[in-house]
């Protein structure tokens, strides 16, 4: 014999999933017919096509080992031919590897950095910030202290005092990046946190006897994803752009990992005998990306929130 | 006002010495700290000595009292690499760094403002989106970069401007040689320009979007159409009515830009050879030479916590809302 009731609280369920449904994908096609309609959002996701692409595909389409070195092809102008019918399209360095190749493989290291960046931050920030603003009181305080302290600091700055101790490599760079960025979450969420903590459904689940990790995370987390993703978009560019900036006072990854900034870094040396190859494609590449993540963000904030629309 | 001055100064203090803290635990964090301090070749009884001398082997409470201590007398210790007190090769290099950060602010300040103003009342013409446009890529345009390009382009290829080096005006002012100061003008400025540009262009577009969008939102207040209904000419509604409001939130954004603009000075100085802090951090980087870049970044960081101290107390004044 089967209970009516279950039976029913599944179909209810279903029903309620199925309306949830139904919703993100009208949300998702008004994304959709949103974006389509602007042209710069469409650029910006089309170069952010590309980048993706090249970062997954890098290294089948690089023509050359980016690390092998060829001395006898060193600093090749773009377009010249080298051994075999290989041609160095973007010209080689100065240790004869190719330019073109090593950008390739740069757009996985520059696109991981920042990702990754934004991840660690991004969840200490938004721990952080639930805590801070759920708890209140002394944990509040210590939390948005220790932020205020941090943004005191011109971020550049922390980086190279902590980066010229722990050395150069990709975690430490991450880590470094990351541990920049956790305030900026932490304040938007500790701020969405205060005004949702009072809402009925969180009350509601606070009734039904949820845990306190169960409603931050299920209950209030959901509803702050939107201006977090804002915030994301427009980090990833700034995060790219202090890689780059590290990577160029030689403090980002290793030499031997190719990244767009380590490339400008090893080009400052051939800049007076006019080795503009070396300096202007990396250069090209961080800047359209960067770009791109700009585009997006303004894009989404507009999306998101038409209130706050750049009256544009 | 007085009980604004005391909680501002008390939070700087507190951020200050959040600043020591900061820099003690970064010289911890990668193990040993002695090991930062002595050459790669050093023996285990030099080492030993080293640890010693430095007062690495004590608790390391006591390590950061003394640390603060020192840190408050501007005592760093000696520069590995020039053999003199970190504080006082750090102390030379600023006048240049101050210069080309308040030239670039003065640049990216003084280009901002019209060039947002016009873009807002020029709203959704062609004009509006150019200047958007160009802002949008100047954001996106690393300034070490930026740098690079104008030294190829305008340095090397036209040969407009010097590529390298500066000439001192600061300095001489600062030793009262008026006369030479003022004479180095011309040349200073000739110097600074392509590193300028480099560092203000992101603060400069940044700006720019900052104006418009704030010039906008001022220009649909109801004290402006007032001004327009009153027939008030169009520039008395702009210059008198709607710029004095727009400018607060554009205050606000120079005390931070001063941080943003001294972290790429540090960076576009190593592509001209400039000879301020940034040149000296980055070889200090590569020569490992600890002292100086500690010295380096906790004098910075202290100008820019001051700095932010008295943009508080302009924008205060600005705006009669913020109480005293």
């Amino acid at each position: 014999m089967a209970n009516p009731i279950p039976a029913a609280t599944t179909s209810s369920t279903q029903a309620v999933q199925g309306m949830a449904n139904s919703y993100r994908r009208k949300e998702l096609r008004r994304a959709f017919q949103s974006m389509m309609t602007s042209r710069w959002a469409l650029v910006g996701m089309l170069i952010l096509l590309i980048v993706t692409f090249v970062a997954i595909f890098g290294p089948w389409l690089a023509p050359f080992d980016p690390n092998r070195q060829n001395i006898m092809m060193r600093l090749l102008e773009p377009g010249q031919e080298g051994a075999g019918d290989l041609t160095y399209w973007l010209g080689s360095d100065q240790l004869g590897r190719d330019v073109l190749s090593r950008l390739l493989y740069g757009a996985r290291v520059s696109l991981l950095v920042g990702v990754a960046a934004i991840v660690v931050g991004g969840t200490i920030g938004t721990v952080a910030g639930l805590v801070s603003g759920y708890y209140g009181g002394w944990i509040d305080d210590v939390i948005m202290r220790l932020g205020d302290i941090q943004l005191a600091f011109p971020f550049i700055l922390l980086a190279i005092m902590f980066l010229v101790v722990l050395g150069p490599g990709l975690v430490n760079i991450i880590l470094v990046l990351g541990i920049g960025q956790w305030i900026t979450y932490a304040r938007i969420v500790r701020a969405q946190t205060l005004s949702l903590r009072e809402k009925e459904y969180v009350e509601a689940a606070r009734a039904m006897g949820d845990s306190t990790f169960s409603i931050l995370f299920r209950t209030i987390l959901p509803n702050i994803i939107a201006p977090l993703t804002v915030i994301a978009s427009f980090n990833v560019a700034g995060v790219i752009l202090s890689e780059a900036a590290l990577s160029f006072l030689g403090l980002g990854v290793p030499p031997d990992v190719p990244t767009w900034g380590s490339m400008l870094s090893e080009s400052r040396d051939h800049l007076l005998s006019n080795k503009w190859w070396m300096a202007v494609f990396p250069g090209v590449a961080i800047v359209f990306t960067v770009l791109a993540f700009n585009i997006i963000g303004d894009w989404l904030r507009d999306f998101l929130d038409p209130r706050l629309k750049e009256n544009g | 006002m007085w009980t604004f001055l005391a909680r501002r100064l008390l939070q700087s203090i507190i951020v200050l010495i959040g600043v020591t803290l900061i820099s003690f635990v970064s010289l911890q964090i990668g193990g040993d700290p002695t090991y930062l301090f002595v050459s790669e070749n050093a023996s285990t009884e030099e080492i030993e000595a080293a640890r010693i001398a430095l007062g690495f082997d004590r608790p390391l409470h006591v390590q950061y009292l003394s640390y603060i201590w020192n840190v408050l007398q501007g005592d760093f210790g000696n520069s590995l690499s020039y053999r003199q007190p970190a504080m006082d090769v750090v102390l030379e290099a600023m006048p240049a760094t101050i210069e080309l950060t308040f030239f670039s602010l003065v640049l990216a300040i003084g280009l901002s403002i019209p060039l947002g103003i016009y873009a807002a009342l020029n709203r959704g013409k062609p004009v509006d989106g150019g200047i958007m446009t160009l802002a949008m890529l100047g954001q996106s345009i690393p300034n070490f970069w930026m740098g690079i390009m104008m030294f190829l382009f305008f340095g090397l290829y036209l040969g407009w401007f010097p590529i390298s080096g500066n000439v001192p005006f600061l300095e001489p002012l600062l030793e009262g040689e008026f006369r030479e100061a003022f004479s180095n003008l011309p040349a200073t400025l000739h110097h600074m320009v392509l590193p300028a540009v480099a560092v203000g262009t992101y603060t400069l577009a940044r700006n720019a979007r900052l104006v418009r969008s704030s010039m906008l939102e001022v220009l649909q207040q109801d004290y402006v159409r007032t001004a327009r209904s009153k027939g008030i000419s169009e520039t008395r509604v702009v210059v008198n009515h709607a710029m004095r409001n727009a400018w607060l939130p554009v205050v606000t954004m120079i005390g931070l830009e001063f941080g943003f603009l001294l972290g790429g000075v540090v960076v576009v100085e190593t592509v001209f050879s400039y000879p301020g802090i940034g040149r000296l951090v980055f070889n200090a980087i590569n020569q490992r030479d600890i002292p100086v870049v500690q010295a380096s970044v906790i004098l910075l960081a202290v100008i820019f916590i001051l700095l932010n101290l008295i943009v508080d107390l302009i924008y205060a004044r600005l705006d009669p809302r913020v109480k005293l």
